[in-house]
């Protein structure tokens, strides 16, 4: 481990997912208690749209995937806000549609032979100083957001009919919780990629949901529970030579099985 | 006694579909009025246009006190048990909050959540995720959300679904306690129960029909003791479509 810290790429990889731990700790608790996870899911994977848009116009590949997963964000928002019963069925539609954007603009792009392996399920280890730069800016405007309105988030996501009826914007809080999904969602893209996001931002907060009473303890504990998973997992694929999103989410997923057997065997 | 809502001659219809017709009612204060009424008769919509949940034609309703002094109680059937929340923030949802603080809640807030708590007497459960109380425990913490705004009016819709049957006698005596200080609105298909504590029932049915409560007693004197719906109103002279499936 200690030779490991001695690399530079293992100390910006070992930054990048605590920040991404922080951050998918504080929005992965509100999209389970949303239950939007299929949202996120649709959003995550129709982002690649943006990527492969991004590189045929040799724009920087984050803010082609921010630009994209942010008007995603905006679209769900809207479809499921004005027609719940067929949002399932859009969100599919939006998911293929978007990964498809993807591969065709990336088919289109001349001589381009980048490994888009990395951005499907992450390449942490190749974390670059303006990714870095580019989560903490993220994390501290998704925390900052968050805290600002946290009484609102959580009315709004317990009971939208009696927020509705105190004054509170449903439609602008639902937004604005699916865009900030959407940036974590691009923050993550380095670490696990875009298929394997969602494990990360649902697995470490439906583990603390056991164990705590309310939301901001669930973020926090959340937030933990995935530096934890990143650390092993990044240590796991250093020692192994597999690959590290992968891997923490296979971190993530043993311990799930292990907290849920542990409270079996309590009751 | 002092009228705080009038609703003259409201109708409502969804798309095409009528649902109210040429409603006209009185809420006045200390009022503790039962709205019955069968599936889909209208009842829930009724209250929705009163607090302007749903929006009806100008002047069909006047409002004689603020929006604020208007509480709430919803049917909670849909909350997700799981989240995490405690009891004191449910009821801190109610509250309107006067000076924003960065994050949580100030000392005057949770004083205020505290004091509804105790109303209901659930102080000592403030700290207990929502999910893990009973129903009937659950009931008091959604009323005592409803309280921390202060209101003069309180609707409560269906308080008693899925509560046995001494958590509903508790929430009866508690909204009868809470009618000495505020007008209480109840929509409740528990009728054997609630006509103990009601002053007056309103019928709704797309239209209404109104009766006080020395109509109801006069009318009951000759029925059993736990009645239904349709004996009720087959008692004071209604007639409805539905079969009583009350065991007696």
């Amino acid at each position: 481990m200690l030779e490991a810290l001695s690399y530079d790429f293992f100390q910006n990889a070992l930054l990048a997912g605590l920040l991404l731990s922080i951050i998918s700790g504080v929005i992965g608790s509100l999209i389970v208690v949303n239950r939007i996870t299929f949202l996120a899911g649709g959003i995550a994977h129709s982002s690649y749209g943006g990527i492969g848009i991004a590189i045929y116009l040799g724009l920087p590949v984050l803010f082609g995937a921010t630009v994209f997963a942010v008007i995603t964000a905006i679209i769900v928002a809207i479809i499921t806000l004005n027609n719940r019963n067929k949002a399932d069925s859009i969100i599919g539609i939006m998911w293929a549609a978007g990964m498809a954007i993807g591969i065709i603009f990336v088919d289109l792009t001349p001589g381009y032979n980048v490994d888009l392996m990395s951005y499907l399920f992450g390449s942490i280890l190749a974390v670059s100083y303006n990714d870095i730069l580019y989560m903490f800016v993220l994390d501290v405007l998704l925390i900052s957001i968050v805290l600002y309105f946290y009484k609102e988030i959580l009315a709004v996501s317990y009971d939208a009919q009696f927020s509705s009826l105190r004054g509170i914007s449903v439609k602008f809080f639902y937004t604005l919780i699916l865009v900030m999904a959407a940036l974590c969602i691009v923050a993550a893209i380095r670490v696990v990629g875009l298929i394997l996001v969602i494990a990360l931002l649902t697995i470490p907060t439906y583990i603390s949901l056991m164990y705590v009473n309310n939301l901001s303890k669930m973020m926090v504990l959340s937030s933990l529970f995935a530096a934890l998973f990143t650390i092993i997992g990044l240590v796991l694929s250093y020692y192994y030579d597999i690959s590290s999103g992968a891997s923490i989410i296979l971190v993530s997923v043993f311990s799930l099985f292990f907290a849920k057997s542990i409270e079996k065997i309590k009751q | 006694m002092k009228t705080l809502i009038k609703i003259n001659n409201l109708s409502f219809a969804y798309d095409k579909t009528p649902v109210l017709e040429n409603i006209s009612l009185e809420i006045k204060e200390n009022d503790f009025l039962a709205i019955i009424g069968p599936n889909g008769g209208g009842k829930t919509t009724l209250v929705k246009l009163i607090l302007k949940i749903l929006k009806s034609k100008k002047n069909m309703i006047s409002y004689h006190i603020e929006d604020s002094v208007i509480g709430y109680v919803p049917q909670n059937t849909n909350l997700n048990l799981d989240f995490p929340i405690t009891a004191l923030e449910v009821v801190l949802m109610g509250h309107q909050v006067k000076k924003r603080r960065l994050f949580g809640y100030s000392k005057e807030d949770i004083e205020c959540g505290m004091h509804s708590l105790r109303q209901v007497e659930m102080a000592d459960f403030k700290d207990y995720k929502i999910g893990s109380l009973s129903g009937g425990q659950r009931q008091r913490v959604f009323i005592a959300r409803a309280l921390c705004s202060h209101p003069e009016i309180l609707f409560l819709d269906e308080p008693t679904a899925s509560i046995d049957v001494k958590g509903q006698q508790d929430v009866y005596d508690l909204l009868s306690d809470l009618n000495k200080n505020m007008s209480i609105i109840v929509i409740s298909h528990d009728i054997s129960v609630l006509l103990n504590y009601a002053k007056n029932v309103a019928h709704v049915n797309k239209n209404l029909v109104f009766h006080t409560l020395d109509k109801i007693s006069k009318s009951l004197s000759n029925t059993s003791e736990h009645l239904c719906e349709v004996e009720l109103l087959s008692a004071l002279g209604q007639n409805m479509k539905h079969e009583c499936n009350h065991e007696h």
